[in-house]
C-alpha cells in the first residue's frame, strides 16, 4: 500500500516509535498500534468527543488528527491519566457522582473535564455545560456528569 | 399503596451505592467489541445502496477483489445461497428481509455486497472499488401517500403497503374479528366538546455512543461459533445465529462486553448474521464495526408514528371518549419488533385517566425508508404524547388549569388493578400524589404567576405539564442463578443484559440484603452465554422487574440451602438463625455462630468428606450451594408513572426555545439504588426532551437521508438543559415481591408532550392550538414574528 512514515510520539510518558501510514488517524494508532483501547470512537464527523486526548496539555479529538501529524508530540490518554493504582480527582468524581452509565463517553468526558478545569480552575454549572459541549452523552442527561466534575474542581 | 409487604430489612438496599462497574470503566479499561482483537482476525467493510430504491442489474466486484489484502467480496445473492431471510419476533406477517439484499434496494444505506479483508482501511477501500448498476424505482417517503391505492408497491403480498391493519379498543374482539361502534360512538354524541386533531411523533436515530459491532470466530474442528457484539441480549442473539446457520446452540456462545448504550436499538441486525455466516466460510475471526454514518442510515430509527386524535368531553371536564387513527411509518422491512411497537401506542391511548370509551385503529405502512424498532419507550412515548397532548388541548378549550383536568379523570387508587379501554391491566397507581407533589415542589401557582408576569412584559414564556404512565416487566421469562462458593463470597448470573443500568450494582445490594453478605463478596455476572445459562435480555424496562424478582428467587433458595447447613453445624432450628455480614447466627447472639466460608466449606465437603473429619453431614443432604430460578411475570405488566412540569422561554428575536426549568416526579415503586434510578430518569428525560427540541430524522422526496451524521442530526448537549428539579411518590406493584416496577424509559415517554405542552402555552398568545414536533427555532420565530410580533 501507500508509503509508510515513521513517527516517535510519547504517550503517557512512554517514547514509542512506529512506521504508520500517512492516512492512519491518531486514534487508531493509539487503539490499534499500541492497544490503549479506553480512547474510543463515536462518530465519523469530530463531533461525538469520544476520542478525546491530551495533545501537549490541551484537549485534542484524536480522531481529528493524522498519526503523522502527531509527531514529536506528547500524548495523555485516560490510560496515563492517574498514576499505577490511583485515581484522578475527575476519575474520582465520576464515580462518587455517577457520571456515567454505559462508559462509552467517560474517557473522552473526563479528558475534556479535566482540560476544562485546567483553564477554569473554578467553573460555574453554565461554564461547566459549555465546556463539555463537545462532548455528547446520550445516558446520563449530562447531570451527574456536571455533578462529576465539580467535584473534581472542589477537590482541586 | 398495596398490601405487599417487603420481607427483607433493607439496609444495602435503597441507598446510594456507587458502582461497582465503575473503576474499569473511568480508567478506560472496560473491554468493549471494538476493543477484541484476535489471531487472524479480518474486517469486514459493507458497499450499500446510494437510492431509496432500485432493482440491482449487475454488480461489478472485480476491482475489489484485485486489491492486496482482501480475501473475500460476497454480493446479496451469493450470501443468500448460505444464508436464510432473517426471522422477526412478532406475529405479524413480514416480508423477506435478507441480511444483504440479493435484488432490490428499499432505503438508502441497504447492503448489497460485503467485503473481507486484513486490515478495515483497506476492506473500506475495497468497498468503494465495488461499482453497481441499479436501476431506480419510484421512492416512498410519505407513509399516507403509500397507503394510497395504486402507489407503487415496495414488497409483493403487501397490498398500498399496509404491513398491517389492527383495530383496538372498546368494542373490538380482536380473537373473533369483529367490530362494534355504539359506545363509542355514543360516547361522542353525548359529548359538549370535541377536539380533533392531527399529530405527528416524528422518526429518530436511538444514537447510543458506541456504535453497532460484531467480532464471530469460528473455529473449524471444534465447529463452533464465539461471537462478541454490542446487544441487548447475549441470549436471544445466541438464539437467532443458530436458528439462522442451523447451528445448536451450544455452539454458540455469545459475549455481550461492556455494551456502549442500546435503548432499544441493539439487539441483532443483518450485518450481525452476515459476519456469522462468513467467519464460519473462512474459518476465520472477522470484525466489524459500524460507522457513525452506516448507524444512522441502518441501526433502527424509533417512533415515526402519525395519529389522528379525537377527544371528547363533558363540559366539566370529565372526559368520554378517545379516537385514534394511527399511521406508522415502519420503514422498508420489519426488523424484530418493528410491528410490535406501534400496537403499545394503541394500548397507551388511556394514559392516566379512567376513559369509558377508547378506540384505535392502527395502520403499518412500508416506506423507503430506515425501518423503525424498539427506542426508548417503544411505542408508550407515542400512545402517552397523543392522550397527553390531547388533554392539554381540551384543558385550553374549556379554560381550565390543565392539572385541574387531569385530577378530574385520574384513575382512582380504589379503582386498581384497573382495566382499561385500550386493553392494558393497570396494577397500582395513586396518581393525585404525584401530582400533588409536582405541584408543591414546582410552586405550580406561583410558576403561573410568573409566566403572567414575564408575558406582561413581552416575553414569550410557558407552562406545561404532562402525566405518563407506562408498561415495564414485559417481554416473557427471564433466570438467575446464585452460588455461594467454598470460600463464602458470591456470585450471580442474571439473563438480564445491561449496557450501562448498573446491574452489578443494584442486584448485589438485593443479594447483600437476602443473603446478609458485604457488597465486596458479590459479583453479579451477565452477558455471556458460556457464563449465564439462560436469559432473555435488557429491554422495555424489564431488567428490575423480570431479573430482580427471578434473582431474589435463587437467592432465597440459596439461602434456605445455607441455613439447612448452618442449623446442622450450630444445631440450631433454621427458623432461629439471622444472615448478616458474613455470618449466620442464632438471633440475638450475634457474637456467636458461623462465617458464610465455614458454612460453605462445611456444605462442599459432601458427607464422605465430613465423615472423614469427624463431622456429622446433614441425613440426606446433597452438597454444594448453587441454585438458578426461571420465572415469567404475570403478562400483565408493572405500570410506573409520573408528572413532569416544565417552563419555556422562547427568544422573540431568534425563536429559540430556552427549558429553564424541568420537574419530574416519578413512581418507579421501590427504589433499589436512588443513584441509578436518578441517573435512569436523568438520561430519559434529555432523550424526551432531546425529541421535542432538537432531533428529529428528516428525509428528502428522494428518500435520501439529510440528517445523516452529527453535523445534521442534533444530538442534546449538556448546555440544552437546566438541572432539573426530581422527587418522588412509592406506590409498590403488587406483582413483585418488593414492590419494584421499573424505571429505564420513564423520563423519556413524560418529558416530550410536556416540553410542546409548555411551547403550545408559550405560544399560545399568537393563537396557536397546536404545534408538531421538533421544534425548530424559525418555526416558533415565524409564529412569533408574522402580525408584527402582535399577540
Ligand atoms: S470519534 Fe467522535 S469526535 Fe472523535
Ligand atoms: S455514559 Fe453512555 S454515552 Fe455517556
Amino acid at each position: 500500500m501507500s508509503t509508510r512514515v515513521p513517527v516517535t510520539i510519547t504517550v503517557n510518558g512512554k517514547v514509542r516509535t512506529a512506521e504508520v501510514e500517512p492516512r492512519l488517524l491518531l486514534v487508531h494508532f493509539l487503539r490499534e498500534n499500541l492497544g490503549l483501547t479506553g480512547t474510543h470512537v463515536g462518530c465519523d464527523t469530530s463531533q461525538c468527543g469520544a476520542c478525546t486526548i491530551m495533545v501537549d496539555g490541551q484537549s485534542a479529538k484524536s480522531c481529528t488528527i493524522f498519526a503523522v501529524q502527531a509527531d514529536g508530540c506528547n500524548l495523555q490518554t485516560i490510560e496515563g491519566l492517574a498514576p499505577e493504582g490511583g485515581l484522578h480527582a475527575m476519575q474520582e468524581g465520576f464515580w462518587e457522582e455517577h457520571g456515567l452509565q454505559c462508559g462509552y463517553c467517560t474517557p473522552g468526558m473526563i479528558m475534556s473535564g479535566v482540560d476544562l478545569l485546567n483553564e477554569n480552575p473554578n467553573p460555574s454549572e453554565a461554564e461547566i455545560r459549555k465546556g463539555i459541549d463537545g462532548n455528547f452523552c446520550r445516558c446520563t442527561g449530562y447531570q451527574h456528569i456536571v455533578k462529576a466534575i465539580q467535584y473534581a474542581a472542589k477537590k482541586g | 399503596m398495596t398490601s405487599t409487604e417487603p420481607r427483607l430489612i433493607p439496609k444495602l438496599m435503597g441507598a446510594r451505592v456507587k458502582r461497582k462497574e465503575d473503576p474499569r470503566l473511568i480508567q478506560g479499561r472496560g473491554t468493549y467489541v471494538d476493543d477484541v482483537k484476535l489471531p487472524g482476525m479480518l474486517h469486514a467493510a459493507f458497499k450499500r445502496s446510494d437510492i431509496a430504491h432500485g432493482r440491482i442489474v449487475s454488480i461489478d466486484t472485480s476491482a475489489a477483489e484485485a486489491m492486496p489484502g482482501v480475501e473475500l467480496v460476497l454480493t446479496g445473492a451469493q450470501l443468500a445461497q448460505h444464508l436464510p431471510p432473517q426471522p422477526v419476533m412478532t406475529p405479524f406477517p413480514a416480508p423477506p428481509h435478507h441480511a444483504i439484499t440479493p435484488d432490490v434496494v428499499r432505503f438508502q444505506g441497504e447492503p448489497y455486497a460485503v467485503v473481507i479483508a486484513t486490515d478495515r482501511y483497506i476492506a473500506r477501500d475495497a468497498a468503494d472499488a465495488i461499482v453497481a448498476e441499479i436501476e431506480p424505482l419510484p421512492v416512498l417517503v410519505d407513509p399516507e401517500a403509500a397507503m394510497q391505492p395504486g402507489a407503487p408497491q415496495i414488497h409483493e403480498g403487501f397490498a398500498n403497503n399496509v404491513a398491517i391493519f389492527i383495530p383496538a379498543g372498546t368494542g373490538v374482539d380482536q380473537a373473533a374479528g369483529t367490530v362494534n361502534n355504539a359506545a363509542i360512538e355514543a360516547a361522542f354524541a353525548q359529548a359538549d366538546v370535541v377536539i380533533s386533531q392531527r399529530m405527528i411523533n416524528h422518526r429518530l436515530a436511538p444514537t447510543p455512543i458506541e456504535p453497532r459491532g460484531i467480532v464471530a470466530h469460528w473455529e473449524p474442528g471444534k465447529e463452533a461459533l464465539t461471537i462478541w457484539a454490542s446487544t441487548q441480549s447475549a441470549h436471544l442473539f445466541k438464539g437467532f445465529i443458530a436458528g439462522l446457520l442451523g447451528l445448536g446452540e451450544d455452539q454458540v456462545r455469545v459475549i455481550a462486553p461492556e455494551v456502549g448504550g442500546g435503548f432499544g436499538a441493539k439487539l441483532i441486525y443483518g450485518e450481525d448474521y452476515a459476519i456469522s455466516a462468513i467467519s464460519r466460510m473462512l474459518g476465520q475471526p472477522v470484525k466489524w464495526i459500524e460507522d457513525r454514518s452506516e448507524a444512522f442510515m441502518t441501526t433502527s430509527h424509533g417512533r415515526g408514528i402519525l395519529g389522528y386524535i379525537d377527544i371528547a368531553a363533558r363540559r366539566d371536564g370529565k372526559v368520554l371518549g378517545v379516537k385514534a387513527r394511527l399511521i406508522a411509518d415502519i420503514g422498508a422491512y420489519e426488523t424484530l419488533f418493528t410491528a410490535a411497537i406501534p400496537t403499545l401506542t394503541n394500548g397507551m391511548l388511556s394514559g392516566v385517566y379512567d376513559i369509558p370509551a377508547i378506540r384505535a385503529e392502527l395502520t403499518e405502512v412500508f416506506t423507503n425508508k430506515t425501518p423503525t424498532d424498539a427506542y426508548r419507550g417503544a411505542g408508550r412515548p407515542e400512545g402517552i404524547y397523543f392522550i397527553e397532548r390531547a388533554m392539554d388541548m381540551l384543558a385550553r378549550e374549556l379554560q381550565m388549569d390543565p392539572a385541574e383536568l387531569r385530577r378530574r379523570n385520574f384513575i382512582q387508587p380504589h379503582q386498581f388493578p384497573f382495566a382499561t379501554q385500550a386493553g392494558n391491566l393497570y396494577d397500582s397507581g395513586d396518581y393525585e400524589k404525584a401530582l400533588d407533589k409536582a405541584l408543591e415542589i414546582s410552586g405550580w401557582e406561583s410558576l403561573k404567576a410568573e409566566r403572567d408576569a414575564a408575558r406582561a412584559e413581552g416575553r414569550v414564556v410557558g407552562l406545561g405539564m404532562s402525566f405518563y404512565v407506562e408498561i415495564c416487566g414485559v417481554g416473557g421469562w427471564e433466570h438467575a442463578s446464585v452460588t455461594v462458593q467454598k470460600d463464602g463470597r458470591v456470585v450471580a448470573t442474571t439473563g438480564t443484559s445491561p449496557h450501562g443500568q448498573g446491574h452489578e450494582t443494584t442486584f448485589a445490594q438485593m443479594l447483600g440484603d437476602q443473603l446478609g453478605v458485604p457488597i465486596e463478596h458479590i459479583t453479579v455476572l451477565h452477558g455471556d452465554t458460556a457464563i449465564v445459562r439462560q436469559g432473555t435480555g435488557t429491554f422495555g424496562s424489564r431488567s428490575q422487574v423480570a431479573g430482580g424478582t427471578v434473582l431474589m428467587m435463587a437467592g432465597e433458595k440459596v439461602r434456605d440451602r445455607m441455613a439447612s447447613f448452618a442449623s446442622h453445624m450450630m444445631d440450631a432450628n433454621p427458623a432461629d438463625l439471622a444472615f448478616e455480614n458474613g455470618r449466620i447466627f442464632v438471633k440475638g447472639s450475634p457474637g456467636s455462630g458461623k462465617t458464610f466460608a465455614e458454612v460453605a466449606g462445611y456444605a462442599y465437603m459432601g458427607a464422605g468428606t465430613a465423615a472423614m473429619s469427624g463431622m456429622a453431614y446433614p441425613p440426606d443432604a446433597q452438597p454444594g450451594l448453587s441454585e438458578e430460578a426461571f420465572w415469567e411475570p404475570g403478562g400483565a405488566g408493572t405500570f410506573p408513572f409520573g408528572c413532569h412540569i416544565a417552563l419555556v422561554e422562547i427568544d422573540r428575536d431568534t425563536g429559540e426555545l430556552e427549558l429553564r426549568r424541568m420537574i419530574a416526579v416519578d413512581d418507579c415503586g421501590t427504589i433499589i439504588n436512588p443513584l441509578i434510578v436518578e441517573g435512569q430518569v436523568h438520561g430519559g428525560l434529555a432523550q424526551g426532551i432531546g425529541q421535542a427540541m432538537v432531533e428529529e430524522v428528516v428525509y428528502d422526496e428522494d428518500g435520501q437521508l439529510i440528517t445523516g451524521s452529527f453535523m445534521d442530526y442534533a444530538m442534546p448537549r449538556a448546555s440544552d438543559f437546566p438541572m432539573f428539579e426530581m422527587d418522588k411518590t412509592v406506590t409498590l406493584s403488587p406483582h413483585t415481591p418488593l414492590g419494584t416496577k421499573g424505571v429505564g424509559e420513564a423520563g423519556t415517554i413524560g418529558s416530550t408532550p410536556c416540553i410542546v405542552n409548555a411551547t403550545v402555552d408559550a405560544l399560545s398568545p399568537f393563537g396557536v392550538k397546536h404545534i408538531d414536533m421538533m421544534l425548530r427555532p424559525e418555526r416558533l420565530w415565524a409564529i412569533i414574528n408574522t402580525n408584527g410580533g402582535q399577540a
